[in-house]
């Protein structure tokens, strides 16, 4: 069933002064009482500025409060509005509609992960596989302990795993994932890029440990090197980069 | 597969469209894996015929050494090379080389692992592919 | 991994002696049966299509068994694709074997 409605003069927030205005389709489906996904569409004006996420809240404020979508910072730092935009998974607060050159933006929930109404879904497997890997630092002592001073690390150590710490656990790499595409099993690029910012921490002894978990079927050799999770990534973490050089201790090529 | 996990199945795998030339390289691997694997085994069986002797032998060249014959050749040619030289880029990346080193990450935020040198490698493998499938013409269809 | 990398590299060597003899030897005429005789007489030529043939059908259908490892799971799934992808292995080393033991013997 498709919509196409306009802003009633009196109402929109965005100013009337703007004369573009863009086709916005979002997926619709509530797993409770529908059989399958449908688009609604609205049309949307815009600014230069206005990004994917501020035109699917003028829908909710405009034409239909039911549509459901996570959201919450809007400044791309809580992870929480990941989506697939135009075919693509992005983050909508991160992504500007007059970025992505089209009058028609479609919105739907992320690919790999199961839906729990319109364009929010479930993020229990990711939240699985990240616990699965120890994100924590292990080590027999602790910063807590008397007469104990902090873990000193120095700038370069610092280099080697803040970017992937960055990680906001979108999921979008995830989403992005050829291999997520059929397997059930696999631990996914966001959980391996965290093994691998733990394993290059230096405070952290719980390498062996973390190797074992990813040195499974369906752990990290069942990344081929794609890339798309890096593609995707909207804080730079390139997880790629973290899979392919925590394999390298796997291979024997670091120790 | 379930239908609550919402996986996108072969589908998602397959499509190569929507995430740059690494995301190509990762489908036209699996495509050419798949073809020469199917060739090869082919091929054990079409050699096996040498078991039939001169006249065996000779027929089942009759069959392969044809115009088909040698255009699919020259398809297994492209593939073997791509997979080869994709193959070795593909290793060289899974031991770290060539995908950047750790560094605080800036705005636009680009993936130092998606980068030239990976890159110029896949452009490398296709290019070769296409020179290698077209001597195979020149050496076939030339006599 | 290691043993498809392993495979991967050797494999891609001794192919390329194997196409190089053809190209050679001029196409056509490397195709005709007592050069393909006289090849296959030559026991390190032989020795060399033996190991190709074993390289190959490792890497072959170990990345088979990976891509359909990939596309389904479960226990009794994956059981049988990596016993069934041992199987094809074997069973196609077999078959080239015989090819090449046979021809080598004179059995022709």
């Amino acid at each position: 069933m498709a919509q196409v409605s306009s802003i009633a003069d009196e109402q929109t927030s965005t100013p009337l002064s703007s004369s573009k205005s863009i086709t916005l389709k979002i997926a619709r489906y509530n797993p409770e009482h529908d059989e399958s996904s449908k688009f609604m569409e609205f049309s949307i004006p815009y600014e230069k500025w206005t990004t994917v996420l501020e035109a699917i809240l003028e829908v909710k404020k405009h034409f239909d409060h039911s549509v459901a979508v996570r959201y919450s910072c809007r400044q791309a730092t809580c992870g929480s509005c990941g989506m697939i935009i135009n075919g693509k998974p992005r983050l909508a607060c991160f992504t500007k509609i007059s970025e992505l050159n089209s009058d028609i933006v479609t919105v739907e929930p992320m690919n790999n992960f199961p839906i729990i109404r319109d364009l929010a879904v479930k993020f229990e497997r990711l939240f699985d596989s990240h616990q699965k890997i120890k994100p924590y630092l292990i080590r027999d002592d602790s910063e807590l302990e008397a007469d104990a001073k902090e873990f000193l690390q120095s700038p370069q150590e610092l280099e080697q795993y803040i970017q992937f710490a960055n990680c906001i656990k979108c999921g979008l790499c995830n989403s992005a994932c050829p291999t997520m595409a059929t397997d059930s099993s696999f631990v996914g690029p966001q959980a391996l890029a965290q093994a691998y910012r733990y394993v290059a921490d230096s405070r952290d002894k719980g390498k062996d440990s973390r190797l074992k978990i990813i040195d499974d079927s369906h752990g990290i050799w069942r990344c081929h090197f794609a890339g798309s999770c890096s593609q995707v990534c909207p804080k730079g973490v390139d997880p790629a980069m973290g899979i392919q050089l925590l394999r390298g201790y796997l291979l024997g090529f670091r120790s | 597969m379930t239908q609550d996990e919402r996986k996108e199945g072969i589908k998602g795998m397959a499509n190569p469209g929507r995430y740059g030339i690494e995301r190509v390289a990762y489908w036209l691997m699996r495509l050419s894996g798949l073809g020469l694997l199917g060739y090869f085994v082919a091929h054990i069986y079409e050699t096996s015929n040498i078991l039939r002797g001169q006249v065996g032998w000779d027929e089942f060249l009759d069959l392969t050494q044809t115009t088909e014959g040698h255009l699919f050749l020259t398809l297994v040619i492209g593939m073997c090379v791509f997979h080869t030289v994709n193959g070795i880029r593909v290793m060289l990346g899974h031991g770290g080389v060539g995908v950047g080193k750790p560094a605080r990450p800036d705005y636009p935020y680009d993936p130092a692992s998606q980068n030239y040198r990976h890159k110029i490698g896949i452009y490398s493998a296709i290019l070769l592919a296409a020179v290698a499938m077209m001597y195979g013409l020149v050496v076939m269809f030339g006599e | 991994m290691k043993v498809h990398y392993g495979t991967a590299l050797a494999a891609v060597a001794l192919v390329a002696v194997h196409i190089l003899m053809r190209l050679t030897q001029g196409f056509a005429e490397s195709l005709e049966f007592e050069n393909v005789l006289a090849n296959y007489k030559f026991i390190p030529y032989a020795a060399m299509l033996e190991l190709i043939l074993i390289l190959l059908s490792i890497h072959g259908f170990n990345g088979l068994r990976v891509i359909l490892l990939e596309l389904k799971q479960g226990r009794t799934y994956e059981k049988a694709v990596s016993y069934g992808c041992l199987a094809a292995m074997i069973g196609l080393i077999a078959y080239g074997s015989r090819t090449i033991i046979m021809t080598n013997m004179g059995m022709v």
